[in-house]
């Protein structure tokens, strides 16, 4: 009979207050197998922890029930204890009476009840328990960014600086993201391009990080430490090595009606371009679907002015694969089109646009050369009227539920940039909350209504209709309790972000989990922010919620330091609790496969002895390095031979059997 | 035994079948109103004052009589709230205890006269002749 030692915590009075933490030791003294029982006010504390240890010692015990909090508070704690006197660390079980037990019950009776058969499953645990050693993996030094945005550089220089090499993995021609498409920032109007191509620039130069763009991930497998991905680098039609990026090809193009994407379709540009003046690497690339040479055969202009020979019809997409040690999700964020508010008729009238449009008509470098003028017919605006939160918080079809929490602010910008350029423009913001938390945040936002009299008014708009070729904005303002509706050149929506459409599928790869907004779920809200719950997959920027620059850089470079952390490990411990078949019952049918999250499972023609006959059989072989312990299998078997190391069946059943006694 | 303001305006929530709770004070509903110029209490006051117990106010508006049914408001109400419902529901309890409440729509003919608001004839038809 294997010698068991129980100790059950106070926890203060979080659980002694509502659990008979004495009448809890003294119902485990009456198990049998159980030589000692005790409670203590703090078993977490060093006191508490020598109680266990000395226990272990002076019975020579073979297991240890904690009667304490949750698992994930303080396992690993006691854990440890153990291991310093010698004890295997699995033989420790943890039966939590805070979370599930004092913590939820009022009655003190009932509560010391459920206490008693929460411990007396832990014994029961225990008694099966079998000491399990931890595997360890190497770490292949190298990371991936997915995403070539502030997010994504901000995190792939700062792992490049520690010394490891990182590669960046970009869907877009070019490195840069939504931020290369922002005039200023806010809070201090320093132009968007001019902090971030500098950044753009010691990403390409730093030997360290090696740039995929126009490049997609289309496969991962493997673990932490170990990940195999394969990289889609899609087809150019331009040799990178040597496009000089003059533009000749681009001003000869004959081919001149695709919508300019960096502009967002506010004019357009020919198949083969660069993106933008700044864009890294500065390296044509023809858009196949305009391109009258790859769609009908007949043109090669671009082939013919290109002084450089880069230009290559016959070019491929190319398959690339590489190991990595950790994963950087940086997909970023995109801007809802709001067609879904037909109230606001955007789409239907010109001159309704959004807010990251609005950057590009105030762009130097944009389709107006930074002239602000209406798209509808060219002339500059009068009255401008800006209608925030527009698809958030909402708990409608047509929204998210969330606050995007950058709009505040950049409308606050853009309102006080319109002003401050043009102060003929009288400027309207409808708005629910003005939300401005953040350093210099609130001042700024107070700037735009003292200094620069934006007229902001608490409502909404109702209804935006044209009348004698003039938009009129129908809206409220609650403040003075009454409907207004004034006369608008332009009318701009503060909309809504949303996860990149691709997060979802790399998240199905990464098997990283999401929430239901399609944002990464990071592995706690509040202490692991930037990890997913996934080892070795690391969250950086919009990708896990909306966030502004400032926020971007700060989680960013917190991603990177917990990279650096991975990859500067010479090896890594991996979960031993992980499934394993029992061969000889098992018949290959395959169902285990189809539930495995991780792929860890596959199947081999093994030899084996069954019932003294020697025999050729299809069997389940867990790749435990990939195995998570989720334990789908061992439920998905239809002959329960899947068992899971330190969670095994006849433990589950001795535990139900020691709660239903 | 009088019933208190308070209750008479939790009665009309219950009766409405909406959450004013969920309301943000966003003032869309105002905003789309067709008729929200003529009205003494505009759209979006209703879930707050229902809320804070000022039924009266409500029930002594031209708001309710004026109100088309369009359901605009309830159509761009980002949270769900349904304020036609609430409108509907101080209309409601607005008819209720004028004894129009109980009729069918043969007896249209008789009852209805000038002074009769339309939507006091739509309200009783909705809700007890269905």
């Amino acid at each position: 009979m294997p010698k068991i030692g129980v100790f059950v915590c106070h926890c203060g009075s979080n659980i002694a207050g509502t659990v008979d933490v004495e009448k809890v030791a003294a119902a485990a003294r009456t198990i049998p197998g159980v030589v000692v029982a005790c409670d203590y006010r703090y078993m977490c504390s060093e006191a508490g922890q020598e109680t266990i240890t000395k226990a272990i010692r002076e019975y020579g015990l073979d297991g240890v029930v904690v009667c304490s909090c949750s698992p994930r508070m303080h396992e690993a704690t006691f854990r440890r204890a153990a291991e310093r006197e010698g004890l295997n660390p699995y033989m420790v079980e943890i039966a939590n009476i805070r979370e599930q037990c004092s913590w939820i019950h009022k009655n003190r009776e009932e509560a010391t009840e459920k206490a008693i058969v929460l411990m007396r499953a832990a014994v029961a645990k225990v008694k099966r328990d079998t000491p399990l050693t931890a595997g360890r993996s190497g770490v292949t030094r190298r990371a991936l960014v997915i995403g070539g945005g502030i997010a994504g550089l901000s995190t792939a220089l700062d792992v490049a600086n520690a010394g490891y090499e990182v590669d960046i993995v970009e869907k877009e021609p070019t490195i840069g993201g939504k931020m290369a498409q922002l005039d200023k920032t806010f809070p201090t109007l320093d132009c968007s391009a001019c902090i971030l191509t500098p950044k753009m620039v010691e990403a390409a130069q730093n030997e360290n990080i090696n740039l995929y763009t126009y490049s997609e991930v289309e496969k991962v497998s493997g673990y932490v430490g170990n990940f195999t991905v394969t990289i889609r680098k899609k087809a150019r039609f331009v040799r990178e090595d040597r496009c000089t990026g003059c533009g000749a090809c681009m001003e000869k193009c004959p081919s001149r009606k695709a919508k300019n994407e960096f502009n967002c379709g506010l004019n357009t540009r020919s198949a083969i371009y660069i993106p933008f003046a700044q864009a890294i690497p500065n390296v044509a690339v023809i858009d196949a679907q305009h391109c009258l040479k790859l769609q009908t055969g007949k043109c090669g202009v671009c082939e013919k002015v290109c002084a450089a020979g880069a230009i290559d019809y016959t070019q491929q997409d190319e398959l690339i694969q590489r190991e990595y040690g950790a994963i950087v999700a940086a997909t970023g964020f995109q801007p809802i089109r709001p067609y879904q508010f037909g109230e606001y008729g955007y789409g239907r009238y010109p001159d309704v646009i959004t807010s990251l449009e609005l950057e590009r008509l105030m762009n130097a470098a944009g389709p107006t050369d930074g002239e602000l003028r209406c798209p509808s017919d060219g002339r500059k605006p009068k009255n401008i009227v800006f209608i925030q939160c527009v698809g958030s918080r909402g708990q409608t079809c047509r929204d998210k539920s969330y606050c995007s929490k950058i709009c505040c602010m950049y409308t606050a910008k853009h309102a006080m940039l319109i002003r401050d350029h043009w102060p003929d423009m009288d400027v309207h913001v409808f708005y629910i909350d003005v939300r401005t938390p953040g350093k210099n945040f609130d001042e700024f936002y107070r700037r735009a209504a003292e200094e620069y009299q934006v007229d902001y008014r608490k409502g909404q708009v109702g209804k935006i209709y044209e009348e004698d070729g003039h938009l009129m904005v129908q809206g409220s303002d609650l403040l003075e309790d009454r409907q207004v509706l004034m006369p608008a050149d332009l009318v701009v929506l503060a909309v809504a972000v949303e996860p990149s459409p691709d997060a979802r599928k790399l998240a199905t790869m990464l098997t990283a989990s999401m929430d239901n907004n399609d944002f990464f779920t990071e592995a706690h809200p509040k202490l692991r922010p930037v990890e997913s719950p996934t080892a070795g997959i690391f969250l950086s920027g919009m990708c896990q919620g909306p966030k502004d620059i400032p926020e971007t850089v700060s989680q960013a470079g917190a991603a990177a330091a917990k990279v650096i952390g991975l990859l500067s490990k010479k090896e890594l411990t991996a979960n031993p609790c992980t499934a394993h078949p029992e061969e000889v019952r098992c018949n290959g049918c395959g169902e285990c496969e189809k539930v495995c999250p991780y792929g860890a499972i596959s199947y081999e023609e093994k030899e084996l002895r069954v019932m003294g006959r020697r025999e050729k059989r299809r069997v389940a072989v867990v790749n435990t390095a990939l195995c998570q312990g989720c334990g789908a299998c061992t439920v998905a078997c239809p002959s329960g031979v899947m068992d899971l190391q330190g969670f095994s069946n006849r433990q589950i059943l001795a535990e139900v059997d020691a709660i239903c006694r | 035994m009088t019933v208190t303001e308070k209750e008479v305006s939790r009665q009309i929530l219950q009766l409405s079948g909406a959450n004013a709770n969920l309301c943000i004070r966003c003032g869309r509903c105002t905003a789309a109103c067709p008729v929200a110029g003529q009205m003494d209490q505009k759209p979006h006051r209703f879930a707050s004052l229902l809320l804070h117990g000022q039924a009266d106010t409500l029930l002594r508006s031209n708001s309710i009589w004026l109100c088309l049914s369009c359901m605009a408001c309830s159509e761009r109400c980002p949270r769900g709230v349904d304020p036609a419902r609430l409108v509907e529901g101080v209309r409601q309890y607005a008819v209720r205890p004028r004894g129009m409440a109980h009729f069918s729509p043969d007896q249209v003919p008789d009852v209805v006269d000038d002074e009769m608001p339309q939507q006091a004839l739509m309200a009783a038809l909705r809700k007890y002749r269905k």
